[in-house]
């Protein structure tokens, strides 16, 4: 029955890519159905007024977009069915479909872990199809077919799924390669600039070179078993060498894919270029089937973890969640800054994964089953609240046609409801206290403080210093989004734009952002819920889960011991309500003093404009100072002079412009590194005949000497 | 009875927060050479600010209008934390020491959002250096409190005060150094001299106060008060985690009377300090301020790492 949901769901969605398909076949529709209905029915009139209805010109578009996401959000509600059904039950089911190579079918297994992924994947997928029809609907036809985004949306979506439903090397790598492609596709949608399929080809490019890493991780795996089934792969024993070569190759090619630092490159080129939709799905879903991957990997089929590869982890970890956020900090387009940050909440993930591998190696298997539940609760939230803050984005971008946030400004006023629902988004990815947000990030401070049990000197040391980078982290995330908020819907209007935006009209573009900020909002109260879910993913996979809990019930959050820390978000809130609630009754009780409305104080000079608001690079330039080595720095200021002696200043040109270090350092001498490489190769093509004549016959004499 | 006397505690700490400022002020003053204004002058000015009608800039949206509120009441519950006069209180089990740094994450983002909202360049301005300084105190700041917290094994604050107090006079190395950096957190994060000066509207130094620029009324009365509450609350972090002794361990009348008269004595006590050093240190450039906050972060490391080579138990 869980199997069969999670079937339906695979099924679903690629029905709902199949189904776009049919947006240029509506003539041969209605000769179809018009022949169909004169067969079966004899009283064909008012049925035929029905279905022509829907096949005539003007409803079919949006009536086939409107079918087309509702079957993907079907397939997000089975799902979510599926994932709940096997997380409660905690049940294993495996299943063999024959297809693939004649002597390996498919093997599928479903289990906890990926019933956990199933349950990111099918939220996720609920909000986009909810939004979806209102978003697409601005499309132009001929130059954005629907055809092809249904089409590849349907199939990343089920190439998602798939891949949490793979048990066996072969399958999984198929399911892999039509995740990658399919969202290749989307992201070159808008191919029309050039900058967008330069931007789709670096991601393809990255995308392939990790795959080819993972088939080597597995390959390793493989050789010291029979066969390619995880069972196989889970039987064999490797020495610690092969094991961490499996281990490095796994974590380049799953790493490449979730952004770890340094190899992100291709997300904030890829994300802002992508329909809005599909970068909620590639931020808030893709990264985490990659955890995924790393986690199925690392945790289950290699078995042993080794505490060096959670050290390894706890560093990449730490690197890329200060580099995402402090990248994040100087973007000024939207959708660029929020692909930054999904590197920040990337790292503090792999941080925190690093630790429970240290502390599983290290003979605690308690502590490791807190650092995995920080770990995955992360990757939950962080999906709640990127997908969240992606579709924000869309709005915004949908309502004014512009994400460059110096351009923006006092949509809080123009559009009240997306504000709102930002707001949220916001405070939960700079985790404040009663969002989702702050408690994974106060399970991963609750996991480094328990280092003291550890023996290793220098990993005791090494511990609370990535702790204290987290804590910076947290509190340059808070920053960058007041940046992104206040500039974006505060303030006044910076542009033409912005100013003549209104609030979006399509209820289901606000629905599923408010699905997505609702459960950001509940699961910061009421963390229980999720915890008992990982809980059971951590018996299944660590053997290990908390310690019992349930004598301090719902109300209380106490991972380690009720003694050593507790958090209970229910009475914080009922704390805040109350005072709150007490100051604003007091204060207010005097009619006598409501508010009284005037000009905003212009130091008496008037005529405050809206350039004379903070801008972005303004708002960051004292972090721009002070953590000046982290980008390469391109600042300029130009004077237009005029008049006797050029004293006269007519104006002031100012020029920012703000690398990522590792182009230069990293890519760029790759780049020269194969092109000159392959200048090397092409030596050996002279384009003369009598040469080619004679490397075959020295390739044949070669082989007649292998063979012989 | 436990959740009572929490409350009560709450409530005294929220009383008493306008009397610490005042008795600053009167410190300062004697210190230089200026006749003071009463003891009781903050209250004065909070219930004069509560009566007066609040000016709020046209540009001005809802969340200009509620930050106020939402900043006092997570201030509020971040005092509620804290052992005051008592330890074991129910409030410190419901969040604890890392959920205290998130209000003031709360009470912060409100209110750099609220210097945003009017679009003026003060506000922006304020709000970015608000935002720059905290980023970097508040690593320093749980540095700091992780060596505590894991001196006693436990994050609840009730529970690493009872901790301190109870294994006696023992002098640890890793509390020196963590109690200087707590100590220069707290003047960063108060908006203290030589950070910022609360007692300017020079353009060129000011950050709290470029941010409350437009509020005017009870508005402002909530956010003054919230930030002298918030001085107090890093004034009895300092005294009571380093020097716990006086406070209440039973719920007697006679502990929690002693209690209250050992942490006023210790925080008037400090307010001396603080206005000895207000006075002989000049405020210093907005970019030397990471100098400063890198040298707390400094000592809280330096305080860990001692915690961790000299102390741990193996």
């Amino acid at each position: 029955m869980i199997l069969v949901s999670a079937y339906c769901a695979v099924l679903l969605s690629f029905a709902s890519g199949l189904l776009a398909l049919l947006m240029n076949q509506q003539h041969i529709l209605l000769t179809l159905s018009q022949y169909a209905v004169k067969k079966c029915f004899n009283d064909a009139g008012h049925r035929q007024d029905w279905l022509n209805k829907y096949l005539e010109e003007r409803h079919y578009p949006a009536f086939l977009r409107l079918a087309v996401f509702i079957l993907l959000g079907l397939s997000g509600v089975f799902a979510v069915l599926a994932g709940l059904a096997v997380l409660i039950t905690q049940s294993v089911i495996t299943d063999q479909i024959a297809l693939g190579l004649p002597w390996l079918p498919w093997h599928v297994r479903f289990d906890c872990l990926s019933g956990f992924f199933y349950l990111i994947i099918g939220i996720g997928v609920c909000a986009v199809s909810l939004y979806g029809p209102g978003y697409v609907h601005s499309n132009k036809e001929k130059d954005h077919p629907f055809a092809v985004l249904g089409l590849f949306t349907g199939l990343f979506v089920s190439g998602m799924l798939l891949v949490l439903l793979a048990d066996d090397a072969f399958f999984f790598m198929i399911a892999w390669e039509l995740m990658s492609v399919a969202s290749y596709f989307l992201v070159a949608f808008q191919h029309e600039k050039s900058a967008n399929r330069r931007a789709a080809f670096l991601y393809l490019l990255m995308a392939e070179v990790g795959a080819l890493s993972i088939i080597l991780g597995f390959g390793v795996l493989a050789s010291f078993s029979d066969g390619f089934t995880f069972d196989a792969l889970r039987a064999s024993s490797l020495s610690t060498t092969w094991a961490s070569i499996a281990f490095v190759l796994a974590l380049l090619g799953f790493g490449m894919k979730a952004g770890i630092v340094p190899v992100h490159v291709w997300l904030p080129e890829a994300h802002p270029v992508a329909p809005s939709h599909i970068s909620a799905l590639m931020s808030g879903v893709m990264l985490k089937v990659a955890l995924y991957g790393l986690i199925r990997f690392c945790f289950d089929l290699l078995g042993d973890v080794h505490w060096q590869w959670g050290v390894v982890l706890l560093i990449l970890g730490t690197l890329s969640a200060l580099g995402g956020i402090l990248y994040a900090m100087m973007q000024t387009n939207l959708k660029r800054l929020l692909a930054y940050s999904s590197v920040e909440n990337i790292g503090i993930i792999f941080m925190v994964l690093g630790l429970s591998m240290i502390f599983m190696a290290n003979g605690h298997p308690q502590l490791a089953a807190l650092g995995f539940l920080a770990a995955l609760f992360h990757a939950f939230n962080h999906a709640l609240f990127k997908n969240l803050l992606f579709l924000g984005a869309g709005i915004i971008h949908h309502q004014t046609h512009e994400l460059n946030i110096d351009m923006l400004g006092g949509l809080i006023k123009r559009m009240p409801k997306t504000s709102l629902l930002f707001l949220v988004g916001c405070m939960s990815i700079s985790s404040l206290p009663l969002f989702n947000g702050f408690v994974s990030e106060w399970l991963a401070f609750q996991t480094a403080l328990q280092v003291d049990v550890l023996d290793n000197g220098v990993l005791r040391s090494l511990i609370p210093v990535s702790a204290a980078a987290l804590a910076l982290t947290a509190a340059l995330a808070a920053a960058c989004f007041v940046k992104v908020f206040g500039l974006i819907f505060l303030g006044q209007a910076r542009s033409r734009n912005s100013g003549k935006a209104h609030e979006v009209h399509d209820k289901g573009m606000l629905a599923g952002p408010a699905l997505l900020a609702g459960l950001c909002f509940f699961i910061g109260i009421f963390p229980g819920v999720i915890i008992h879910l990982i809980n059971n993913v951590s018996s299944q996979l660590l053997g290990a889960t908390l310690p019992d809990d349930s004598t301090l019930g719902w109300l209380w959050l106490a991972p380690v011991s009720a003694h050593q820390a507790s958090y209970s978000a229910p009475l914080v809130l009922i704390g805040a309500l109350i005072a709150a609630g007490i100051c604003y009754g007091y204060l207010r009780r005097n009619p006598l003093t409501v508010m009284r409305r005037a000009e905003t104080w212009d130091c008496g000079f008037g005529g405050l404009t809206p350039r004379m608001q903070y801008s972005s690079s303004a708002f960051t330039m004292p972090l721009r100072r002070i953590f000046a080595s982290v980008w390469i720095i391109d600042e300029q200021i130009y004077k237009d002079t005029q008049g006797a002696m050029n004293q006269d200043v007519t104006a002031v040109h100012y020029q920012l412009h703000i690398e990522d270090h590792s182009w230069p350092r990293l890519y760029r001498p790759i780049a020269c590194g194969v092109n000159s490489l392959s200048k090397q190769v092409g030596r050996i093509q002279t384009g003369n005949i009598r040469t080619y004549l004679g490397y075959s016959f020295a390739t044949l004499l070669l082989l007649l000497w292998v063979i012989s | 009875m436990n959740w009572l006397i929490a409350i009560l505690q709450t409530l005294l700490f929220v009383a008493l927060a306008p009397l610490l400022a005042g008795w600053l002020k009167w410190c300062k003053c004697y210190l230089q050479n200026r006749k003071a204004p009463s003891l009781f002058q903050p209250y004065r000015d909070l219930l004069k600010l509560t009566h007066k009608q609040p000016v709020v800039a046209e540009q001005a949206s809802w969340l200009f209008v509620t930050a106020p509120y939402i900043i006092f009441s997570a201030t509020i519950l971040a005092a509620s934390v804290i052992p005051l006069i008592a330890v074991d209180l129910p409030t410190s089990a419901s969040a604890d020491v890392i959920v205290m740094v998130g209000f003031f994450a709360f009470a912060r983002f409100f209110l750099a959002l609220a210097g945003l909202d009017i679009g003026t360049a003060f506000g922006g301005m304020g709000s970015s250096r608000e935002m720059t300084i905290s980023s970097l105190a508040e690593p320093a700041m749980l540095m700091a409190v992780f060596t505590l917290t894991m001196t006693a094994s436990t994050t609840n604050l009730s529970g690493a005060i009872a901790h301190v107090l109870n294994s006696g006079l023992v002098l640890r190395p890793s509390f020196v150094f963590a109690l200087f950096a707590l100590i220069l957190v707290a003047v960063a994060e108060t908006g203290r001299v030589p950070v910022d000066n609360p007692s300017t509207h020079l353009e060129l130094t000011m950050i709290h106060e470029a941010m409350i620029l437009e509020y005017s009324g009870r508005h402002l009365a909530l956010i003054e008060w919230a930030s002298q509450l918030k001085l107090m609350i890093y004034g009895v972090l300092i005294a009571n985690i380093f020097f716990p002794w006086g406070i209440a361990e039973t719920f007697t009348a006679q502990a929690l009377g002693y209690g209250l008269l050992a942490i006023m004595g210790k925080l008037g006590l400090l307010a001396i300090f603080l206005s000895i050093a207000e006075t002989l240190v000049a405020k210093m450039r907005l970019f030397r301020v990471q100098e400063y906050l890198g040298f707390a972060y400094l000592l809280g490391l330096l305080g860990m790492l001692s915690h961790i080579i000299l102390e741990a138990s193996r």
